[in-house]
């Protein structure tokens, strides 16, 4: 049997989190196959093509596909399911978007969001913001699953896999996309930056938060922040880091004015070196923090520009 | 329009989870259990639609064990006109999947017959994210998932959805699942004088088996464990030292 993972691309790059799930797919067993289904994403199938371990790529490049929708991208796997054991994509908005639909489809419960592979069938997730850890076993013939990009490291380059293009699967046209407001940026990508430099509501405006932006720059790092600030209007929605924003876990988390709620920490706990600077010593994000700096923001975080 | 709203009840957001010592789950005996915040919103959402003059009615529906019925009687002191306990378990313990739960409420909406169902994203127990596009698929109804915005007209719903470059505004066919994010709304709390009228307002009791409906589990829960915990770090005086060790120590820039 085989492992078809959905890709995760913009029409002209693949995100890293197909490469994290490659890796996970290895542990799965069997033939690991891509699908690339977008608008014009035969480039991104060239780039999929590379991934070691992947030994066919499927190309569907058909309008219906330009935007992620959940109906005709869901539509086109359960087409393709029949050859396949493992149906995966990485627990990105759009593989959470799209996978549990496919589920349903092929009466299988959906397996999300994994943080390891034990066996074909058997499979560890966190629940509870991740303060418990659920290992699971599906009895399900179709095992339909997201991956946790945190949790694996992205497979390396060096295979050279067949690209096959293929049909489409029509479009239900039950949803249209309208507009994306996406904030195009220099800085690397949250989900798979080195450093991350978070900011919370201590930091108070969405002016302060250059202060934020200065550090992190001066880092090379991604910037994120807590669901307190993104309400705030501190910083956009797709900053927010926790049990329901991102998942990161880079070499480098530095939280500033966080209080550390469990919930932002099930977005974080697992960075290498954890940095918190608060001036509430009390605060919970020190007991997870590597290095802890009591001191208020405003003076610390401008001398660590200059500093690092 | 009739909108139905999928409510569940979970360990309140503030409890510290406690995994029990034989592995088998989290202890959930004598905690505080509390409306998922995320249906909260979606309650919300619905009021409004009503107090807009959109909706008609608005039908809670909740599916887990008997003491559901308190999560469904917040639902109707925020609002709600009435609601639908499915008693699908004895234990508070044994978590109806997502396929299970998508699958009695699609047979609720077959009954009933809204243009809307508001769920959650996602319940703050298993963290699944799947209960919505599960039920979606199934009725083959159009999806928004992540809503952090909701227009509806002309048959249509037009929702932001929070994804992970930003934002994506999409347009769905009305009769629709939109699943909500926490950027929709703020819910209300409930005012005394309406969690005294709630206990009026009907409310059904029924079991998958009247929708027919197998909920046992596909997952077989193997362990449940802790997770890694982190070693306690150290304070440090000052940023000077904090790149010191930063640079030297950690060697992490
Ligand atoms: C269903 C649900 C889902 C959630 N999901 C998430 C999620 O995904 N991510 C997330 O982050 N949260 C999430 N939350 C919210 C979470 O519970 C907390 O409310 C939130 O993380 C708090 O953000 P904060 O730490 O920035 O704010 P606060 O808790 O208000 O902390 C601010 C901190 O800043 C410090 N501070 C203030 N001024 C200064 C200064 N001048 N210098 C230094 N320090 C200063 C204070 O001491 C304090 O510790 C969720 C909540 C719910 C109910």
């Amino acid at each position: 049997m085989a492992v078809l993972i959905l890709a995760d691309h913009d029409n002209e790059n693949l995100n890293d989190q197909t490469a994290k799930s490659v890796t996970a797919a290895k542990a799965m067993g069997g033939d690991i196959h891509i699908l690339c289904a977008g608008d014009g994403c035969n480039g991104v199938a060239q780039q999929a093509a590379k991934l070691d371990g992947v030994s066919k790529v499927l190309c569907a490049s058909d309008p219906a596909y330009g935007h992620d929708l959940a109906e005709p991208l869901a539509d086109l796997i359960v087409k393709l399911s029949g050859d396949y054991e493992h149906l995966v994509a990485g627990a990105t908005t759009t593989g959470k978007n799209v996978m549990p639909r496919v589920a349903a489809l092929l009466d299988s419960n959906m397996i999300s969001d994994i943080s390891a592979v034990e066996s074909a069938d058997t499979f560890e997730r966190p629940i509870y913001a991740g303060n418990a850890m659920a290992t699971v076993q599906s009895g399900d013939a179709k095992k339909v699953i997201t991956v946790r990009g945190a949790s694996f490291d992205a497979t390396g380059d060096g295979g050279s896999a067949a690209v096959e293009e293929i049909d489409g699967a029509g479009n239900p046209g039950l949803s249209e996309w309208v507009e994306d407001k996406v904030v195009e940026s220099e800085r690397p990508e949250l989900t798979s930056a080195k450093i991350v430099v978070s900011g919370g509501r201590g930091v108070g405006s969405k002016e302060n938060f250059e202060l934020i932006e200065k550090v992190a720059d001066k880092l090379g790092a991604a910037i994120g922040a807590s669901r307190a600030a993104v309400d705030s209007g501190y910083a956009p929605n797709d900053y927010q880091v926790g049990q329901t924003g991102k998942v990161v876990a880079p070499d480098l988390y530095v939280a500033v004015g966080i209080s550390g709620a469990i919930q932002h920490l099930a977005g974080m706990k697992d960075s290498k070196v954890i940095v918190a600077i608060n001036k509430d010593e009390e605060a919970p994000i020190f007991q997870v923090a590597d290095y802890g700096l009591v001191a208020d923001l405003f003076d610390a975080v401008p001398k660590l520009t200059d500093q690092v | 329009m009739k909108v139905l709203v999928p409510v569940k009840r979970v360990i309140d957001y503030n409890v510290k989870v406690r995994v029990k010592s034989d592995s088998t789950g989290v202890d959930l005996a004598n905690v505080k259990m509390s409306m998922n915040p995320f249906d909260e919103i979606a309650v919300e959402q619905a009021i409004r639609l009503k107090e807009a003059g959109q909706v008609e009615e608005i039908v809670a529906v909740s599916i887990g064990v008997e003491k559901n019925q308190e999560t469904l009687r917040t639902a109707l002191a925020m609002g709600a006109d009435r609601a639908i306990l499915v008693k699908a378990v004895d234990n508070v313990e044994n978590d109806v999947e997502p396929l299970a739960v998508a699958k009695i409420l699609k047979a609720i909406v077959d009954e009933e017959k809204p243009e809307l169902v508001l769920l959650g994203k996602q319940a703050i127990d298993n963290d699944a994210n799947a209960t919505g596009q599960m039920l979606s698929a199934m009725l083959g109804w159009s999806q928004a998932t992540f809503a952090s915005k909701l227009d509806i007209a002309d048959g249509a719903a037009t929702v932001t959805r929070e994804v992970d470059g930003g934002l994506q505004v999409i347009k769905v066919q009305m009769p629709a699942i939109v699943t909500v994010d926490l950027r929709l709304n703020e819910p209300r709390y409930a005012s005394l004088p309406n969690i005294m009228k709630a206990k009026k307002k009907p409310m059904e009791t029924k079991t998958p088996e009247d929708y027919g409906v197998d909920a046992s589990p596909r997952l077989t829960v193997v362990k449940v464990s802790e997770p890694p915990e982190r070693k306690a770090g150290v304070l440090v005086g000052s940023v000077e030292e904090l790149v010191e060790k930063l640079k030297t120590e950690a060697g992490v820039i």
